[in-house]
C-alpha cells in the first residue's frame, strides 16, 4: 500500500534523444493509474522507469514515501507485468509464480500458501505443474498475474498486459483486473495505447503525447472536458470532430467564441434536424459512407464549402469530414443531403493551436 | 510448383550431383571400406603374406592395456577441453553480452582464433610455453613452477587440453553470444523484479535457458577432442612424452604409419567410425527435439 510520485521525471539518452520531458503524476493509495497515449509518447519508458528497469536523468520518482532513483527493481517493492507475459520458460507455473517468494527466502509453507491461494484466485489450481508452453495466451496472462499478486507488493506495474490477446478474451481480462486490483487495493500503473481500456480501467487517466503529459484527470472529466486538442481526438471513439474556425458559416453561428481557433463537438452530440440551436452550429452536409454497429449507426459526412484535406495528427479527422453517431439502425442514406446540429453546451472550444481549451 | 519440369533431360540432375558423390565416395567410403577390410587382415612384418584374422585385431586391442590406457586418456581430455572451452567461453560470452561500447570489435576479435588451422595453434602455444624458449615458461619457473612439458606427461596433457580449449573457445563463444541473445530480455527484467541478484539470475535462468546451446555444444567439443586434436598434438607433443599425450586417433597414426601394425591401425580407426556415428547419432537426435527445458 503505497502512494507514487513522479516529480518533474525526465528521460534523455545519451544520443541527446528526451523521450520524457518533465512529468509530474502522484497516484494516491489504492488507486488505478492509466497511461495512454500513441506509440512513442513516452508511456512505457515512464513505466519501466518506475519498474526501475530504465534509469531517471531528471526528477524523482517517489514509492510509499521513498525516494527510489537509486534503488535495484528487486528493492522497489514493486511487481510488473509484462507485454509478452515474460514468464519463465523452463519452470512449471507454480515456481514460476514461487520464483520471487522464494528469491526473497521466504519459508516453502508460506510459499505454498499464497501460490495456492494465487491459483484459487486466478482459476490456475489445474494447471500448477504445467510448463508456460502448455498454456494458451490467456492463461499465460494469468500466471504472470499471479506472479505479480503473490508478492503482494506495494505497486502493481502493467505494461500492455492484454495487446497480445484477442478482442474477447481482452474484454474479460480487462474485467478481471481491475476487480482482482478493487479487491487488493493496491495502487497500480497500467500502460496502454488503447483508450477502451484506458477510460475503463482508470482512477486517474494520464494522457500523454511526445514525452510529455497532456492531461490528468478523471477518466470522465478527461471525456467531457478535453484540455488540448491531441486529448480531445485520442479519447474517444469515433473520434471528437474537430474544425478550424475560419470566417465561415461556423464562426458567426457560435455565440462567445472568442479566442478560439477550432471547435469540438462528439459524434455523439449531433442531432439530425431541421431546427437550429440558438448560439450552437448547424452544419449541411452531404452523407458518403453509412457504418452499422447495431445499437449505433455512423454517418460520414462532408461539409459543404469546406475543401477537403488531409489530417493533421493521427485519429483526427480530416478538415471537411464529420462523423454524426445516430441511435439505433436507422438513418440517412449515402447520397443524402443532412443537417447536423449541436447545441451550444455540447461545443468543446480550443486555441487555433490546439493546446489550450477555451471554454467552458 | 512442379520439381520435375524444371530439367529438360533426366541424366542432368544425376550429372549435377556426381561431382559431390565423387568426392564423397572416393575420399570417404572408400578409405572407410579399405579400413573396414583392412581391420579383418593380418600382415607380417615385411609385408609379403597376408591372412584373413576376422576379429583377431580387435580381440588383441581389446586385450592391450596401453588401447585401455588410449580410451581413459581421451575421454579425460574431451572432457577437460570441452568443460574449459566451454565455461571460459561462456564467461565471454556473458560479458560481451553487455551493451558496452565497441562490443561489436570486441566480438570479431574473440571469433579470430577459430580461423587458425590447428597445427598453427600447436606451433604458437610450443613457442610460448616451450621449456628452453618459451615466453611464458620463464614467467613460470620465475614462480616456482618446475615447467617442462618435454618430460614430464602431466603438463604435456595440460598443455595439449590448453591449447586445444583456447581454439575452441572462439566457436562456443559465438553459439552462446546468439544463445544469450536469443533469451527475451523482459524474461531478465522479470527475473530482476522478481528479486534476483545477477549470479542467482543467471543459475536459474540464463543458464536452463542456454540449456539446449550447451548440449550441442558439448556434443560438439568431443567430437572435436577426439578428432581435430591431431594437428595440435603433432606439431606439440608427438603423443609424448612415453605416450602421455597419445589419443586414440594419434595412436591410430602411430600403430599404422610408424608401427607398421595395419590390421591393428585399422581396426582402431573404425572403432573411433563407430563413436563418431555414436555421437551423430546423439546430436541429430537431439537437434531435432530442439528444446529439452
Amino acid at each position: 500500500m503505497a502512494n507514487v510520485t513522479l516529480r518533474s521525471v525526465r528521460k534523455t539518452y545519451p544520443g541527446g534523444f528526451e523521450a520524457i520531458k518533465g512529468v509530474d503524476v502522484d497516484v494516491g493509495d489504492g488507486q488505478f493509474c492509466v497511461l495512454v497515449g500513441p506509440s512513442g509518447c513516452g508511456k512505457s519508458t515512464l513505466l519501466r522507469m518506475v519498474a526501475g528497469l530504465e534509469t531517471i536523468t531528471g526528477g524523482e520518482i517517489d514509492i510509499g514515501g521513498r525516494v527510489v532513483n537509486q534503488i535495484e527493481p528487486a528493492d522497489r517493492d514493486i511487481a510488473m507485468v509484462f507485454q509478452n507475459y515474460a514468464l519463465y520458460p523452463h519452470m512449471s507455473v507454480y515456481n514460476n509464480m514461487a520464483y520471487g517468494l522464494r528469491n526473497r527466502g521466504m519459508a516453502e509453507a508460506e510459499i505454498k500458501t499464497r501460490v495456492e491461494e494465487a491459483a484459487r484466485v486466478l482459476e490456475l489450481s489445474p494447471m500448477l505443474e504445467r510448463k508456460p508452453r502448455q498454456l494458451s495466451g490467456g492463461q499465460r496472462q494469468r500466471v504472470a498475474m499471479g506472479r505479480a499478486i503473490v508478492r503482494q507488493p506495494k505497486v502493481f506495474l502493467f505494461d500492455e498486459p492484454l495487446s497480445n490477446l484477442d478482442a474477447k478474451l481482452r474484454i474479460a481480462m480487462r474485467v478481471e483486473i481491475r476487480k482482482l486490483q478493487r479487491r487488493l487495493n493496491t495502487t497500480s500503473i497500467y500502460v496502454t495505447h488503447d483508450q477502451l481500456e484506458a477510460m475503463t480501467l482508470a482512477d486517474i487517466l494520464v494522457v500523454m503525447n511526445g514525452g510529455q503529459v497532456e492531461q490528468i484527470g478523471n477518466p470522465l472529466d478527461i471525456y467531457q472536458k478535453p484540455a488540448t486538442t491531441f486529448v480531445a481526438s485520442f479519447i474517444g471513439a469515433p473520434p471528437m470532430n474537430l474544425m478550424p474556425l475560419r470566417s465561415d458559416e461556423l464562426t458567426s453561428q457560435i455565440a462567445g467564441a472568442d479566442g478560439a481557433g477550432i471547435v469540438g463537438i462528439r459524434p455523439e452530440d449531433f442531432v439530425i434536424t431541421a431546427e437550429t440551436a440558438a448560439g450552437g452550429v448547424a452544419l449541411g452536409l452531404t452523407v458518403e459512407a453509412i457504418e452499422h454497429v447495431g445499437a449505433e449507426t455512423f454517418v460520414y459526412g462532408s461539409r459543404q464549402r469546406e475543401e477537403r484535406g488531409v489530417a493533421a495528427n493521427p485519429g483526427e479527422l480530416p478538415p471537411g469530414e464529420v462523423i454524426v453517431r445516430v441511435p439505433g439502425a436507422t438513418g440517412p442514406a449515402v447520397g443524402e443531403r443532412i443537417r447536423a446540429v449541436a447545441p451550444r453546451d455540447k461545443l468543446h472550444l480550443f486555441t487555433a493551436d490546439g493546446r489550450k481549451r477555451v471554454s467552458p | 510448383m512442379q520439381k520435375q519440369s524444371i530439367f529438360q533431360s533426366k541424366l542432368l540432375p544425376y550429372a549435377l550431383v556426381a561431382p559431390q558423390l565423387a568426392i564423397v565416395l572416393i575420399f570417404f567410403y572408400w578409405p572407410a571400406a579399405q579400413a573396414v577390410i583392412q581391420s579383418f587382415l593380418l600382415q607380417d612384418a615385411f609385408g609379403l603374406s597376408t591372412s584373413f584374422v576376422w576379429f583377431e585385431n580387435y580381440l588383441e586391442l581389446f586385450k592391450d592395456p596401453a588401447y585401455f590406457a588410449a580410451i581413459v586418456r581421451t575421454f579425460a581430455f574431451s572432457f577437460a577441453i570441452a568443460v574449459s572451452s566451454l565455461s571460459f567461453a561462456l564467461l565471454l560470452a556473458v560479458m560481451a553480452d553487455k551493451p558496452l561500447r565497441g562490443s561489436t570489435l570486441y566480438r570479431t576479435l574473440l571469433i579470430w582464433p577459430y580461423a587458425v588451422a590447428p597445427p598453427v595453434v600447436g606451433v604458437l602455444w610450443v613457442f610460448m610455453l616451450h621449456p628452453s624458449l618459451g615466453v611464458l615458461s620463464r614467467y613460470l619457473r620465475a614462480m616456482g613452477v618446475d615447467w617442462n612439458p618435454l618430460l614430464n606427461g602431466d603438463q604435456a596433457a595440460a598443455l595439449i587440453i590448453l591449447a586445444a580449449a583456447w581454439k575452441q573457445i572462439s566457436y562456443n563463444f559465438l553459439f552462446f553470444l546468439a544463445g544469450l541473445q536469443s533469451i527475451p530480455k523482459s524474461v531478465i527484467e522479470a527475473a530482476a523484479i522478481d528479486g534476483a541478484r545477477p549470479m542467482r539470475r543467471f543459475w536459474t535462468v540464463i543458464f536452463p535457458l542456454l540449456s539446449p546451446t550447451i548440449f550441442f555444444l558439448l556434443v560438439i567439443n568431443i567430437v572435436y577432442a577426439f578428432f581435430d586434436t591431431f594437428g595440435i598434438i603433432d606439431t606439440m607433443t608427438r603423443g609424448g612424452p612415453g605416450k602421455a599425450t597419445e589419443t586414440l586417433v594419434y595412436k591410430v597414426y602411430t600403430d599404422g604409419l610408424l608401427g607398421g601394425n595395419l590390421g591393428s591401425s585399422a581396426a582402431q580407426s573404425v572403432i573411433l567410425m563407430v563413436i563418431v556415428v555414436v555421437l551423430t547419432g546423439i546430436q541429430f537426435r537431439f537437434v531435432e527435439r530442439k528444446v529439452t527445458y
